[in-house]
This record gives structure tokens, C-alpha cells and sequence, in this order.
């Protein structure tokens, strides 16, 4: 009887024990978590940033600019320009 | 130790306590243990709320989670709208116990002067704001100086990086990033984001140790994709504001459609604004006038006045009409052409624009027929694309119309309309006589539309378009080097208060490449003052300017000779009805 309680008991501490250990390990992965959605809203944010710069950079306005201005490029005249026709037999 | 005496005496024996007394305190204990008993099993039990409450406001907190707006993309997927998060700096000036170095270096992070701040600070309001919306790291800084008194908070804020360009399409947010003008407005619903909250417990130092229950999960808005290309919409804003500003006119707005789909490719209005620094902008700049300003059309009203005719089987393309001496009096009106021309075939009233053709056409309709077309082509009702502000213009019941109303209105007179709604008429002629729904947001290509006219008149009055455009016509100025063009010109009297006045609104409506068309471009320029104020001077090199780099740009291919410009001679001078 006496030996049975024991054995009871050790299983108690036991369980205990590894209640209080997963119980750890589940606070401590859930604050894992929560750092790595904090990046992932990070990176979002990154994202949005970025696409902005970039579609900034890519506006017409200053792509006009540059290519008038900076590279001298023109659109060319209507003599310069020659239609291809598709399937056409040269 | 004389005279002193010591005598001990036996203790006394200790009086003895009545019983009851001992008895009474005893008493008197347990009933105070009992009823500290009695309390705590109630509170543990019975009335248990507010402990527990306070209990778990100790280590459990509802957080907020932000939800984002949606994008506004063009078509192609371009962003033309982007919600960022940003922080606020705020402060209570009672509050705030900082020494004049930690003030310095607050003002260097915020790039302003110690003295502005004290300033900010010393003012005597309860709440200052000391920086709006600066970026998250720069908040960080701040942050970092750890002033007492001195918070931030998180916000969101939209840049547009289009800029004035698409400034009235898009609208702007206000505070809270909810929308407040244009499509941003409109569609609150869609790209309005939910905050949502959830239940978590923290430990001593704030941290998130578990998550207990999500309350509400955060709702982002969605991504709204526009009809819009943000390529044409550039060129048609650059080529406007070049031709508003060298006509010096009032306004101006443009409109580009896609005859397939209906869908709005381009919509530039001058004046304009920047949204992403909106201080002090006049309310009038912000208006979008192509689709809440009427106007009164003038000729570029006539092809539905001989397609109505045409339709109803009353004349054909080849029919004369009698146009000399150049006047036509009904009552005590009388109806001018500047230039008069004789007898015209049907085709030539819409090449030369004759006033008095387009009424004598008119007038031989049952005005119920004419209505009937106008109706259908879309004048008097809202486009109803989705923006607010949309007007109706003004199409009245047939029932009220005299003769001279009539007569005036097949030239554009007596009828008010916007750029919107007349370049969606014009799918009429571009297709084979259907009206198309015309659409800001994005669709899945060719749509079909309502039938307004049989397609035989439809081909009819678009080669009269053609040929309005060539030599002869009113506006040779509208061709486009490899495309065939169609098109017609508008100018009209401007009505201020009780009649006409010398101010113009000159138009012109048109579409390419004719033989199968694609786009339709309509130009409005408001009171040119700058000499020229015919439609065939002032709109028509717009159009033609916007719909060759257009078609270009959509690699149409061309249905006619890279030389196919005949341009009248110099000096010539263009005849054409106001």
C-alpha cells in the first residue's frame, strides 16, 4: 500500500514538473511569436515604404524629365518612323 | 537602615475573573473570526466580480491591433495611393520636466528650434501636438530621449505618389485615414480597414507572456484596382495644363475612354492640387470638374441630333438641306451661321457644322424622337460611376420644348452636360450604336451596352465625324499622323446669369483609329482668352496631341499612312459655328 502511494506520488511531482516546464516553453515560444509577427508587420510596413519609393521614382513626370532633359531624348517625327506589318512577305 | 521596615507580604492571591468576561471576549473573537469568515467566503464565492476584475486588469490587457487601408492601384497594378504608419509626438505642457539639454536634442530629432518648442510648450493650451506624422524611426528617437510628459501615438498616413496628377480621382483621407473626397470616398467601405483587439496577459515588464482570446480579429481593407493608366493619365494631364496655360483659360479637363470597355483611362482636370500637402488649397481647385461641372455643349451635340434623324428613317447622309441665307427665324428667334454655306447634304451640315442644318433637321422630328435619343445616348441622367458629386446635366421633358428649344438644343444650346457623360455618348458612334457604361474602377474587358441607334446609322454618322476632321471640316487640327480620326468640334457661348455672354467653352470630342475604334478622347477648354476660342483652334491639337502619343502608347496599330496630316493651307481660315 505504502509503496503504491510513493510510486503515486513520484508520478504527481513528475507531472507537475513537466507542467510547469511545457507551461514555461509555451510562454516563452508564444514571445517568440509575437517577435516575429512584430517583424512581419515590420517588413509590411518596409514593404509599402518601398513600393512607394519606388513607384515615386518610376513616375512618368520625372521619367519625362530625364529623358528630356538629362539623356536629350525625343519622340521621333512622323518621317521617322516605320510601320512593320505583321506576316507581311518581304 | 533605620526606620525602615520591610515586611514582605504574602502574594495576594490573584482576583479571580468573572468567568463571563473570558467567556464575552472569546465570544466577542470568534464572532469578529466568523465574520471575517463569512466575508471572505463571499467574496471568494457570491459578490466575486469586482476582485477578480481588478485582479485581471493586473496582468491582462485588450491591445489594439491596427488595420490597414487598402492600395489604390492603377491597371497595370501601379500604387496610386499607400497607407503608411507614422507617429504623432504629443505632449501635456503641465507635464512635460525636461532640462534644456534633453529640450535641445528633442528639437534637433525634430528638426526644429529649442525656441519654437518652448514656445509650443509654453503656450498654456492642456494638449500640444509638438511633431504630426513623422516617420516611425525619427519617433523612436524620441522615444529613446525618455522625456516625462512627452508621448507618441500611432497613425496612419497616405501618400499619393501621382501626386496632382490624379489628385481629383483619387480624393484624399482625412484624419483617421478615412476617406473624404473622390475614390477614396466612395469607397470607404472597400479599402477601410477594421481595427481589430485581442485579450493578452503581460508580465512585470510589459512584455506579452500569453495571448487569452482574440475579441475581435483586425479586418485589412482591400487593394482597389482603378480603370486608370497611369501612363495616358500623365500625358493627358501634361498636354491639358500645356494648353490650358497657352490659351490662358480658366479651366480645362480631359477625358480618355476605352470604346470596348467603358472604362476610364485618363481624367485630368486643370486646376489642380497636390493631396499629399493639401494646406490652404482652395476648395475650387479640388473640384473634379469633368464630373461635377455641366456645361452647355454647343456643336458637338449635333451628330446625335442626325443620328436620331437618320435612325428614324426622316433623312439619309445624302439628303440637301437648304442652309441659305445662312439664318433661320422662329418667332422672335432667330438662328445664325457665321459663315453661310447654301444647300448642304446631310454629311456636309456635320463637316461644316452649320447651325441652321442641325436645327432644320431638329425641327423636322417629333421632339419625343429627339428626346428619346438623347436620353438613351445618357444626357440628362448621372454617368453613375461611382464618384461623389456626379451631376445629372439638364435634359428637359420634350412636353416643354418650344420650337426655338428644339432647334437650339441640335446644336448644343438649352442642354448642359459633363466631359464625363459626353465622351460616353460618343461610344454610340464608336461602337455600332451602343452606349457603353463608362467605369472608374477596373473590369474584365469588353462590356456590352445599350442599343441607342441601328448600326447602319452608327457607321453613318462616324464617317461624317471623319470627315469633320479632314480639310473642309472644322477641325483639321484633330488629325493624328497614322491613324484615321474621327471627331467634333464644340464651341459655345458661355451662359452667365440671364443670357449669353462673349465667353467660350470649346470642345472636341473624338475617337481613333477610325476603322476600328479604340479610344475616345474628349477635350474641354473653359474661357480661352488668349485669341482662338473655337473648338477646331483651341481643343482639337489637344486631342490630337493626347490620342497619337495614346495610341502609340497601346501599340494600336495604324490604319492609315504615317503621312496622312493634309493640313490646310496657311492662312486659311477654319469656318465654324459658335
Amino acid at each position: 500500500m505504502v509503496r503504491v502511494n510513493i510510486l503515486l506520488l513520484a508520478v504527481l511531482v513528475l507531472c507537475a514538473l513537466s507542467l510547469v516546464t511545457s507551461r514555461h516553453q509555451a510562454r516563452k515560444l508564444f514571445v517568440e511569436l509575437e517577435r516575429e509577427q512584430a517583424n512581419a508587420r515590420g517588413f509590411e510596413t518596409e514593404f509599402g515604404q518601398l513600393q512607394l519609393e519606388q513607384s515615386t521614382w518610376a513616375m512618368p513626370v520625372r521619367v519625362e524629365k530625364i529623358a528630356r532633359e538629362q539623356l536629350r531624348m525625343q519622340l521621333p517625327g512622323p518621317g521617322r518612323i516605320e510601320i512593320v506589318s505583321a506576316g507581311a512577305s518581304r | 537602615m533605620k526606620g525602615m521596615s520591610v515586611t514582605l507580604k504574602p502574594a495576594a492571591p490573584a482576583p479571580a475573573l468573572p468567568r463571563f468576561r473570558a467567556h464575552f471576549v472569546f465570544g466577542g473573537l470568534l464572532l469578529l473570526f466568523t465574520a471575517l469568515v463569512v466575508r471572505s467566503l463571499y467574496l471568494q464565492w457570491i459578490d466575486n466580480e469586482f476582485l477578480q476584475g481588478q485582479g485581471f486588469s493586473r496582468y491582462s490587457r485588450a491591445i489594439e491591433l491596427p488595420a490597414h487601408r487598402g492600395r489604390i492601384v492603377d491597371r497595370s497594378g501601379e500604387p496610386l495611393a499607400i497607407s503608411t504608419p507614422v507617429k504623432s509626438i504629443w505632449a501635456f505642457p503641465g507635464q512635460v520636466e525636461a532640462t534644456p539639454g534633453q529640450l535641445a536634442r528633442l528639437a534637433q530629432v525634430l528638426e526644429t528650434t529649442p525656441q519654437a518648442l518652448a514656445k509650443k510648450l509654453g503656450d498654456g493650451s492642456d494638449f500640444v501636438f509638438l511633431a504630426k506624422q513623422i516617420p516611425p524611426e525619427v519617433a523612436d528617437r524620441v522615444a529613446a530621449l525618455k522625456i516625462k510628459g512627452v508621448h507618441d501615438q500611432n497613425e496612419y498616413r497616405r501618400f499619393y505618389p501621382a501626386g496632382e496628377t490624379m489628385s481629383h480621382i483619387l480624393g484624399f483621407t482625412g484624419d483617421h485615414d478615412i476617406g473624404q473626397e473622390g475614390i477614396e470616398l466612395t469607397q470607404q467601405e472597400w479599402l477601410g480597414g477594421k481595427p481589430g483587439s485581442r485579450r493578452v496577459i503581460i508580465n512585470r515588464r510589459g512584455e506579452v507572456v500569453e495571448d487569452v482570446e482574440a475579441i475581435r480579429a483586425p479586418q485589412a481593407g482591400r487593394d482597389l484596382a482603378l480603370a486608370i493608366d497611369t501612363r495616358l493619365q500623365y500625358l493627358a494631364f501634361r498636354e491639358l495644363k500645356a494648353a490650358v496655360e497657352a490659351n490662358r483659360a480658366k479651366a480645362g479637363g480631359l477625358v480618355i475612354l476605352d470604346v470596348q470597355s467603358g472604362e476610364i483611362l485618363a481624367l485630368a482636370n486643370w486646376p489642380t492640387y497636390n493631396p499629399n500637402s493639401r494646406n490652404r488649397v482652395a476648395r475650387e481647385k479640388m473640384r473634379n470638374r469633368a464630373l461635377t461641372d455641366v456645361f452647355e455643349p454647343g456643336s458637338t451635340m449635333k451628330p446625335f441630333t442626325i443620328a436620331s434623324a437618320l435612325d428614324s428613317g426622316q433623312i439619309r447622309p445624302d439628303t440637301v438641306i437648304q442652309t441659305a441665307p445662312g439664318t433661320l427665324t422662329l418667332g422672335p428667334n432667330t438662328i445664325h451661321d457665321a459663315h453661310p454655306n447654301g444647300a448642304l447634304t446631310v454629311e456636309q451640315v456635320i463637316q461644316k457644322s452649320s447651325n441652321v442644318g442641325a436645327a432644320k433637321i431638329a425641327l423636322s422630328l417629333p421632339p419625343a424622337t429627339l428626346w428619346q435619343t438623347l436620353s438613351d445616348a445618357g444626357f440628362g441622367t448621372a454617368p453613375n460611376i461611382g464618384f461623389p458629386g456626379e451631376v445629372a446635366g439638364r435634359l428637359r421633358p420634350a412636353k416643354t420644348w418650344k420650337p426655338i428649344e428644339q432647334a437650339t438644343m441640335a446644336y448644343g444650346h438649352g442642354i448642359s452636360v459633363n466631359l464625363v457623360q459626353l465622351a460616353r455618348a460618343y461610344t454610340v458612334f464608336a461602337s455600332d450604336g451602343e452606349l457603353k457604361p463608362a467605369s472608374l474602377l477596373k473590369g474584365g474587358g469588353p462590356v456590352a451596352g445599350r442599343a441607342v441607334v441601328r448600326p447602319e446609322t452608327a457607321i453613318a454618322v462616324r464617317r461624317m465625324l471623319e470627315l469633320a476632321v479632314l480639310p473642309g471640316g472644322t477641325a483639321p487640327k484633330a488629325q493624328v499622323p497614322g491613324y484615321r480620326v474621327a471627331g467634333k468640334t464644340g464651341t459655345a457661348h458661355k451662359l452667365e446669369g440671364r443670357g449669353y455672354t462673349n465667353k467660350y467653352v470649346s470642345s472636341f470630342v473624338g475617337f481613333a483609329p477610325a476603322s476600328h475604334p479604340r479610344l475616345i478622347v474628349a477635350v474641354m477648354i473653359d474661357e480661352p482668352s488668349a485669341g482662338a476660342y473655337f473648338g477646331g483652334e483651341v481643343a482639337a491639337p489637344v486631342f490630337s496631341s493626347v490620342m497619337g502619343s495614346a495610341l502609340r502608347m497601346l501599340g494600336a496599330s495604324p490604319d492609315a499612312p504615317q503621312d496622312n496630316m493634309i493640313l490646310p493651307p496657311e492662312g486659311s481660315q477654319i469656318h465654324e459655328e459658335t
